[in-house]
């Protein structure tokens, strides 16, 4: 069975059937968009349980090819990476349409158009022909502009031509690049181009061509992510997005990029990679430093949440680019559990926006009294982004840190100082607008309601579970990390270090007094 | 008997949950009875098992438990020595009093169950700190001891000092927290693994001098952070605005105590740093004598034992930094239960007096309070190092430790000893003019004895601030012995002539007495002293440390943060703006029908784009 085809099919579907429902009953889009977008996250639940521990391959993988002439082909397959990308979609969807429900402005229209949104985002992480994974990752800009520019808050027109702008100047690099290489590739497969992942691997390409194709796709990534300095459409698309809009903007769409650059750019250019790392991984850290600076000073909750995803993007980049099975690891798992708690604190901000309409820090004071529910979830959610351990944000920067200290020590050093500004950001804001005496504006708010915390319940549940029990999402998505290092280590002069690719094994208490020592492994 | 350790954590954890999500429905007092109930049962299944080890019939084992992150090979573990056993009675047998105590304290606090909850956090995440077998897990104990430490100090969050209190405690923190985690990168890029006995027994091969001492010297900055030294101790004066039984468990009796903790744990990556040793031992000496002496000018009476902690905890990182980490431990512990008592029964004073803490308003309440009196008067002579108080035993052994050093340690013993005259005049001062001469008190106020809740666990931790110090005196060095398996491959001190350490002993006695006695001269009177101007204001305020950091280093963040925010808006986005326009004018050049924006950055884009490619095969097709 087609699975895969299927899991980018069923939201497209969806959106004809929202769109062909009587106008007279509006009532019916929530419940039938939800339904729909549920029916993805029951696949991806299978495919993560049958998905094969320890095998590095693409598994469940489709094959069409589409023309032999220009070598493109309908190749979709999953690995341990792609997986989790996935399953983060298909988890956030229904959650971010459960909580559209004040959205009543051409509500038929706002349902077609994330579903359609979740179908091209699914297009994304399963493609592996280049030019396929190019045409979903446009069509991904279209009903995201859309959603920002209609149902968008204030300065919604400028932040929405902000975003498009900003993102169609990568992908017109991304596309020059890839057709650039389908050409280069043609020769080798002896087509007149071919986008085929595995043909586009096997071209053997010069140092210099590497260089300009990383660059190519690299700047359409890094203005997706959004790495330092392409960050400034970030903040105004996240803060004038609706509530569901910005949770798949910080929750899914910021992951394309950092995805482009571990699926791309590591593997199919990894001389380039290994030149441009120590560079690019600064980037990152300056992003870290830079965004949470910025996010502290910010009167805006919304926008605050924003410039920490310009931080937490940061960690990813850095992981990405040190090249050790850890720092790789940490930085998939920091894009799950960003998705998680950035999406939880988008979802709270517009609960409380639902109530309020402000977003202006300095409008509350007290809430913790006046809505003592929502305050814990929010400190919960503000606590997990801030990388507290025992939830999921710590495993992903921890490991990120500590493996990407093995080849990238300072950068590593400074990266660390993240954790303070987070704790400064987070629990300013977390003082300034539920402690102290209660806003007189806010008194006699409701606390949540049962739909509301059913929305956030799934959330917590894993920012939680993913924290204490890691070991399930690591272990999958471990072989896929090191088919990468290990493309870089026989392409380049590369090394990873010692423990860069496993720990050391512990040596067991001994209780003789011999001095003598069993050396045993662990695992 | 080891088997059902994981019990002793999982119990306050759920304990907690239950409390968290239930106490509205428990309710008073059953929601205090649960959380003390959790707490005492986790005592009985640790201490049937700790029996064997104190009895000396168990070996150390560690207990697995489940795998957490692999890649790093953190596995949740949990290292069951003489040192985690010790840790382990003293933060679940104090804690279960101070519980019982809070049902107490708290009565009548609309949120009484949620304290509960908290508190019983806090008692999981330090048993995870202190039962941790690597410092990935110590570390998952660390930070989640500091948020229920944030939790607690803003626990009456509607007041802003409370508010302000428990985020810079969190944050001052975590600049130690940066220090611990660049010490795990250096420790994991080196040892490839964060589990303590592997690190420990290869060390000596591992790690070079130098590498050994960047990694206690970082350790050290994160201990400075949560035992309250040099240059980070500003939080712990400020955190007094949590209830006060937390500012026993937590800021006295157990968390703060967590650096010394971790560092005598990593004692033998400190002995293989001479360096570090020496810079810890003058750090805590100097945060010592610092902490002591504006303890002399308080008029608060939490704020005198607040900055008393910070004193003492100078003398137990001191005897780290001398390598008498048994030492440290023995102080830790007799530290504990005094310090516990002090709070708790400043609690009692402050509950007996309708919150009143100034000490300046009471006086004379000897014969109103005749339980907090006597059971403070114990607390009192064993924090002054009174014979035979468990306090003189423990304080001594470091002092004695530093002078066993020689040379130009003579100077860290003399500061040293200048500490303990200024502790027993501080505490000689704290007593007296709470419990002896005239009554200062406002009107209104009628104090009373507190409720058997609170009274039982004072009398309980009198009795072991008294006797403790037995089990450790230069006759029988009981406490060392039984420490020695978790300080494997860790020299002694030096040892000292039976003749010197009694003459030490006697000079540390001479130096305690005279500490009360000028004290009780100058404040055992009706006409108390006047000690507002010059020197005392100035001492009072902490020497305006806080200020000179806010000046230093925090409005020049605030200022970088605001630069940072302006130039985005000014700086990159005026850049993107100025690309925009150009292309805007290009755009509106090429296609003179108003077809909006879009159209026009496509078309540039689509030109650009087949020059791109054009180059990439050109250049790509020549190699």
């Amino acid at each position: 069975m087609p699975l895969l085809s299927i899991l980018i099919a069923i939201p497209f579907l969806g959106a004809l059937i929202v769109a062909l429902l009587p106008k007279k009953r509006p009532e019916l889009v929530l419940p039938v968009g939800l339904g729909v977008s549920i029916a993805p996250l029951a696949v991806a639940v299978w495919l993560t349980a049958e998905f094969a521990v320890g095998d590095p391959s693409f598994q469940f993988g489709e094959l069409f090819v589409i023309s032999d002439v220009f070598g493109v082909s309908w190749r979709l397959g999953v690995d341990g990476i792609s997986l989790f990308m996935v399953g983060l979609t298909a988890l956030l969807f229904p959650i971010a349409i459960a909580a559209s429900r004040s959205v009543t402005d051409r509500a038929k229209t706002y349902m077609a158009l994330m579903l359609i949104l979740e179908g091209a985002v699914f297009g994304v992480f399963l493609a592996l022909d280049l030019l396929v994974f190019f045409a979903f990752f446009e069509i991904v800009l279209i009903p995201m502009y859309l959603l920002i520019r209609i149902w968008g808050s204030g300065n919604r027109v400028y932040a929405s031509i902000k975003f498009v702008l900003f993102t169609a100047v990568g992908s017109a690099f991304l596309l020059a690049g890839i057709i650039a290489l389908g050409i280069l590739a043609g020769d080798t497969a002896g087509s007149l181009s071919a986008f085929d992942l595995p043909n586009v691997l096997a071209v053997e390409l010069s140092e210099t061509t590497q260089l300009w194709l990383f660059l190519a796709f690299g700047i359409a990534f890094a203005i997706k992510i959004p790495l330092f300095p392409f960050h400034t459409w970030l903040p105004d698309a996240h803060t004038e997005a609706p509530t569901a809009g910005s949770v798949i903007l910080a929750g899914v769409l910021l992951k394309l990029g950092t995805y482009g650059l571990l699926r791309f750019n590591l593997t199919l250019f990894p001389d380039a990679a290994v030149d441009l790392a120590p560079y690019i991984a600064a980037l990152g850290v300056v992003g870290i430093v830079y965004g949470a600076a910025a996010a502290i000073v910010q009167p805006d909750i919304k926008r605050l949440v924003a410039y920490s995803s310009v931080s937490h993007m940061g960690f990813i980049v850095l992981g990405t680019f040190a090249f050790t099975t850890q720092a790789l690891q940490g930085s998939v798992f920091t894009m799950i559990s960003h998705g998680l708690t950035t999406g939880a604190l988008f979802l709270l901000i517009g609960m409380i926006y639902d109530r309020t309409h402000t977003r202006a820090i300095a409008d509350y004071g007290g809430l913790a009294k006046v809505m003592p529910v929502y305050a814990g979830i929010f400190l919960f959610s503000a606590f997990a982004s801030a990388g507290l351990p025992g939830l999921s944000g710590f495993i992903g920067e921890f490991t990120v840190l500590i493996g990407s200290y093995m080849t990238l020590p300072v950068l590593a050093i400074v990266a660390g100082s993240g954790v303070i500004l987070a704790a400064i950001y987070l629990l300013w804001a977390y003082e300034r607008m539920f402690m102290g005496p209660v806003n007189s504006k806010i008194e006699g708010l409701k606390d949540l309601g049962f739909r509301e915390l059913a929305i956030m319940i799934p959330l917590i549940v894993l920012i939680l579970g993913l924290g204490v029990y890691p070991k399930p999402v690591m272990e999958r998505i471990e072989p896929s990390v090191n088919v990468i290092l290990d493309r870089i280590e026989s392409a380049t002069e590369f090394d990873v270090p010692e423990y860069g690719r496993e720990p050391a094994p512990t040596i067991e208490i001994d209780h003789s007094d011999d001095g003598h020592s069993d050396e045993e492994g662990d695992h | 008997m080891t088997d059902f350790l994981w019990l002793v954590v999982l119990l306050p954890l759920v304990g907690a949950a239950v409390n968290l999500i239930f106490g509205k429905r428990i309710g008073e007092p059953f929601a205090g009875w649960l959380g003390f109930v959790v707490v005492a049962s986790s005592f009985v299944i640790a201490a049937i098992p700790a029996y064997d080890v104190i009895a000396g019939t168990a070996e150390p084992v560690t207990v697995h438990l489940f795998s957490w992150i692999p890649v790093l090979g953190v596995e949740a573990e949990i290292l069951w020595d003489p040192l985690s056993v010790l840790l382990t009675l003293i933060v679940t047998g104090v804690g279960s009093l101070i519980h019982l105590y809070s049902i107490g304290y708290m009565h009548g606090d609309e949120r009484f169950p949620r304290f509960f909850a908290y508190l019983n956090l806090f008692i999981a995440s330090m048993l995870i700190l202190v039962l941790a077998a690597n410092y990935a897990v110590m570390f998952v104990g660390w930070e989640l001891v500091g948020l229920s430490s944030y939790l607690l100090i803003s626990f009456w969050f509607t007041k802003p000092e409370a508010a302000a209190a428990g985020k810079k405690a969190f944050v001052v923190n975590r600049i130690g927290d940066w220090g611990f985690l660049i010490a795990m990168m250096l420790i994991f890029a080196a040892f490839g693994t964060f589990d303590f006995h592997t690190i420990f027994a290869t060390a000596e091969g591992v790690l070079s001098v130098g590498m050994a001492t960047a990694i206690t010297l970082l350790l050290f900055v994160a201990a400075a952070g949560k035992s309250a030294q040099i240059p980070l101790y500003v939080w712990l004066p400020d955190a007094m605005e949590g209830p006060t039984p937390v500012s026993a468990l937590i800021h006295a009796a157990t968390m703060v105590t967590a650096g010394v903790f971790m560092m005598a744990r990593s004692a033998v990556l400190f002995e293989m740093a001479p360096v570090s040793g020496a810079v810890v031992a003058t750090v805590g000496v100097l945060t010592a004598l610092l902490a002591a002496v504006i303890a002399v000018a308080q008029t608060d009476i939490k704020r005198v034992l607040a900055y008393s902690t910070i004193s003492q905890l100078g003398y137990m990182v001191l005897a780290v930094g001398v390598g008498a980490y048994s030492a440290g431990v023995f102080h830790l512990t007799t530290h504990a239960f005094f310090k516990a008592l002090l709070f708790l029964g400043a609690g009692s004073v402050i509950h007996a007096m309708a919150n009143e803490q100034s000490m300046l308003k009471m006086g004379g309440l000897r014969k109103v309070l005749p339980v907090t009196f006597a059971t403070m008067g114990v607390a009192w002579l064993a924090i002054s190092g009174i014979f035979p108080f468990s306090g003189f035993w423990s304080k001594d052994e470091i002092l004695a430790a530093t002078f066993a050093k020689g040379g130009a340690w003579l100077l860290l013993y003399g500061l040293g000893l200048l500490v303990a005259i200024l502790t027993a005049f501080y505490m000689t001062r704290l007593f007296v003019l709470t419990f002896l001469g005239g009554r200062r008190w406002d009107e209104g106020v009628h104090p009373h004895e507190s409720p058997a809740s609170m009274t039982i666990p004072l009398v309980i931790l009198a009795v072991f601030s008294f006797g403790f110090g037995f089990v450790n005196t230069p006759m029988r060095l009981g406490f060392e012995h039984f420490l020695e398996p978790a300080f494997h491959g860790v020299p002694h001190p030096d040892a000292l002539d039976d003749s010197v350490i009694w003459t030490l002993a006697i000079v540390a006695l001479v130096s305690a007495v005279v500490g009360i006695a000028l004290a009780w001269r100058r404040y055992n009177r009706d006409e108390l002293p006047a000690e507002n101007t010059g020197w005392w204001s100035s001492a009072m305020a902490g020497f305006h440390v806080d200020e000179w950091y806010g000046r230093l280093f925090v409005l020049p963040g605030k200022r970088g943060a605001e630069l940072a925010g302006q130039m985005d808006a000014k700086g990159i986005d005026g850049v993107a703006h100025g690309i925009a326009r150009g292309v805007r004018e290009a755009g509106t050049a090429l296609q003179p029908v108003q077809s909006g924006k879009v159209r026009g950055y496509a078309g540039l884009l689509a030109a650009a784009g087949v020059v791109l490619i054009v180059a990439i095969v050109v250049i790509g097709g020549g190699f």
